[in-house]
């Protein structure tokens, strides 16, 4: 099956009722087959006039309870940042899909790309925390589209799919887990939908149409939604708390996979279908009795600097091939500061081959 | 002020309200107040969705599900709300800014798909909460914060607009004419399918101030005397420089929740 249908299925499976999107390529796939099953299963399938209002949408459609996707590419996710602030701001559970392309702007629509990571981060204005997964095939594409879905209703975040074009259309074939952990949001009643007395909870979160009589609101509001747009303890609380949820939560949000680093003295660190390519690298490294492992990120954000510390203890240089000019290789040269740090990017919008990774590796060893 | 108001409105901290002395939209409110009322809804069957804006500002009054979305963004919120709960009446509160500009693209394909929504745009041809810019509704030769020597722009007319895209049911009113707003709002309430009512309001502070078209009672007073009804106009030329007031177009179309259930019956019987 292919990557963006298993995604769609990964949607489906974890509940997910309401779907709204704008086509793009290389993402379409998920919504042609959305628009087939949803029906199937008394979900709401919306083909939107742009890319604004499929998130916008999809925001109202989890506020009146509904577990809501959207999927799009590159130009799509930049007209979705304004309704990734509001969703933030107004702590709205939904997963958004990238399936990344080449950019900026149009770039190449049909090529693979990683390109907005760091939009992905940064893109909305104002501070905040998002939740960044990176699916290395099209098992993951199913699993960790679940896995959004449960941490988005978890913590009231939206969460982003960083996917690409190559994750996308890949096809393999991949196990469906007869049983799966489902994650069902708090909906208890409550008259304070927006703040808690810890300053990392998350407050829980009853629906349009409960008679909880909700005001929603992208203003600064405290935990009853009455808009406090002047009052400086308001703003402090909220902005701080939104980014503690997640930053105090890391331990249980981040997932990360190490291959053979034990005992590496060349660290690879990578994620999506880069870390594909590094993982064959390492194994070839390895024949000819070079001790390289690879650390990756499944979840992107947030960033577990933990782990990538741990890892890269012993390890005398640490390489970071990525399918754009060099971005995930920022965070690492800022956590391991006193070492070594390469970055491997890609900019020619195709995969990165495991010999272009060797080869880079081998002008900095030898 | 009347009780049955009263008890519509979250009594709390949020009272006084922002409006200015003489802004027409506490009349366009309480004219939606009693519409609802009257209507038989409680608060519990009703979600109140705006944009941003002076406008957008009425639904944080009411005692109700209510959903302060993004500048433009009302409408298509409120299709994800309506589309997943499709029970609650859908009430959409928006300045013509938010509305025809920004919000334009919504409008028009939300009017052409034909979701059950009542969309109630308050017209103060300007942009009230940014300090009085011309707007996509701003009369050619008007003058606004960023029209100093006049509007060189023409002006939409929302509701040609909401007919041209396929809204089943569009009607105007004024404030100074609030009975009669009422009357509108109820009937667009009840029409199944995508519904506008066009408030044309006076904003003395901005663009009454502007244009020196005195204060509050005086801009009322040109409605009352500049308004004419639907049923008046015999040939277009009456219309000319009128407010025309009424029911202005109400066909029958497929409402659009109701057609893709049909859609996800087909699906499931394959
Ligand atoms: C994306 C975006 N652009 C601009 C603004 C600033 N802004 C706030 S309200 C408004 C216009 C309000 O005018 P209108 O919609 O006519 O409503 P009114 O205030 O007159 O009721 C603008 C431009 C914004 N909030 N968001």
């Amino acid at each position: 099956m292919q990557g963006n249908i298993a995604c769609a299925e990964g949607a489906l499976a974890a509940g997910c009722q309401y779907y709204a999107g704008y086509p793009i390529t290389p993402s379409s796939e998920i919504m042609e087959h959305l628009s087939n099953r949803l029906p199937e299963v008394n979900g709401v399938f919306m083909q939107m006039e742009d890319e604004i209002a499929s998130i916008c949408s999809m925001i109202g459609a989890s506020w009146a309870g509904a577990k809501a996707m959207t999927a799009t590419s590159g130009p799509g996710f930049s007209l979705m940042l304004e309704g990734l602030g509001y969703a933030l701001m107004t702590e709205t559970p939904c997963v958004i899909v990238n399936i990344q392309r080449a950019g900026p702007a149009t770039g190449q629509a049909t090529r693979p790309g990683q390109s907005d990571i760091m939009q992905a981060r940064w893109g909305a204005h104002g501070d905040y925390r998002i939740i960044g997964l990176s699916p290395w095939s099209v098992q993951e594409m199913y699993d960790l589209t679940i896995k959004a879905f449960n941490l988005a209703e978890q913590y009231r975040v939206p969460v982003i799919l960083l996917a690409d074009e190559v994750v996308g259309h890949l096809k393999e074939s991949f196990i469906i887990k007869p049983e799966l952990e489902i994650f069902i949001r708090d909906s208890t009643m409550t008259d304070k939908p927006f703040g808690t007395e810890q300053d990392d909870g998350v407050p829980p979160m009853p629906a349009f149409g409960q008679g909880a009589k909700l005001l929603v609101t992208g203003s600064t509001h405290n935990q009853f939604g009455i808009r406090k747009v002047a009052d400086p303890k308001v703003q402090d609380i909220l902005v701080n708390r939104l980014c503690n949820k997640i930053d105090r939560h890391k331990k249980e949000i981040c997932e990360t996979e190490s291959y053979l680093t034990d005992d590496a003295e060349y660290l690879f660190v990578s994620f999506g279908i880069s870390a594909r390519s590094a993982y064959a690298v390492v194994k070839q490294l390895r024949n000819q009795g070079i001790k390289a492992g690879l650390l990756r990120y499944k979840t992107i954000w947030p960033f577990d600097e933990d782990e990538l510390k741990q890892t890269a203890q012993n390890c005398k240089m640490i390489f970071v091939p990525e399918m754009n000019r060099g971005q995930l290789v920022l965070e690492i040269q800022r956590v391991l500061c006193d070492k070594q740090v390469i970055s491997i990017p890609k900019t020619q919008g195709e995969a990165i081959y495991p010999s272009e990774i060797s080869n880079e590796f081998k002008k900095y060893t030898t | 002020m009347n009780q049955e108001i009263l008890d519509r409105l979250r009594m709390d901290d949020r009272f006084p309200h922002i409006l200015c002395p003489g802004c027409g939209i506490g009349s366009a409110m309480n004219a939606m107040i009693r519409a609802i009322a009257e209507s038989g809804l409680t608060n519990d069957d009703i979600c109140i969705i705006s944009g941003i804006g002076c406008s957008s500002r009425v639904p944080g009054y009411i005692d109700a599900d209510t959903f302060h979305t993004l500048h433009g963004r009302a409408i298509p919120s409120a299709t994800g709300v309506k589309l997943a709960h499709p029970d609650k009446e859908m009430i959409i509160i928006a300045g013509d800014g938010d509305l025809l500009a920004i919000g334009g693209n919504h409008f028009i394909h939300a009017a052409r798909r034909n979701l059950d929504m009542t969309v109630i745009l308050i017209n103060n041809h300007n942009y009230g909460m940014t300090g009085g810019q011309y707007s996509p509704t701003t009369p050619q030769g008007k003058r606004a914060k960023t029209a100093p020597y006049g509007c060189v722009e023409r002006a939409f007319d929302a509701c040609e607009m909401g007919i041209g895209s396929g809204a089943v049911f569009v009607a105007r009113s004024t404030t100074y004419h609030t009975p009669h707003l009422k009357g509108l709002i109820k009937q667009a309430m009840k029409k199944n399918g995508f519904a506008l009512v066009e408030v044309i309001s006076q904003c003395p502070t901005l663009y009454g101030r502007l244009n020196r078209m005195g204060d509050a009672v005086k801009m009322l007073e040109y409605f009352k005397e500049n308004s004419i009804t639907v049923s008046q106009v015999k040939e277009p030329k009456d219309a000319e420089g009128k407010i025309v007031i009424g029911v202005l177009h109400d066909i029958e179309a497929p409402e659009y929740y109701e057609s893709y259930r049909k859609v996800c019956e087909h699906a499931q019987r394959r």
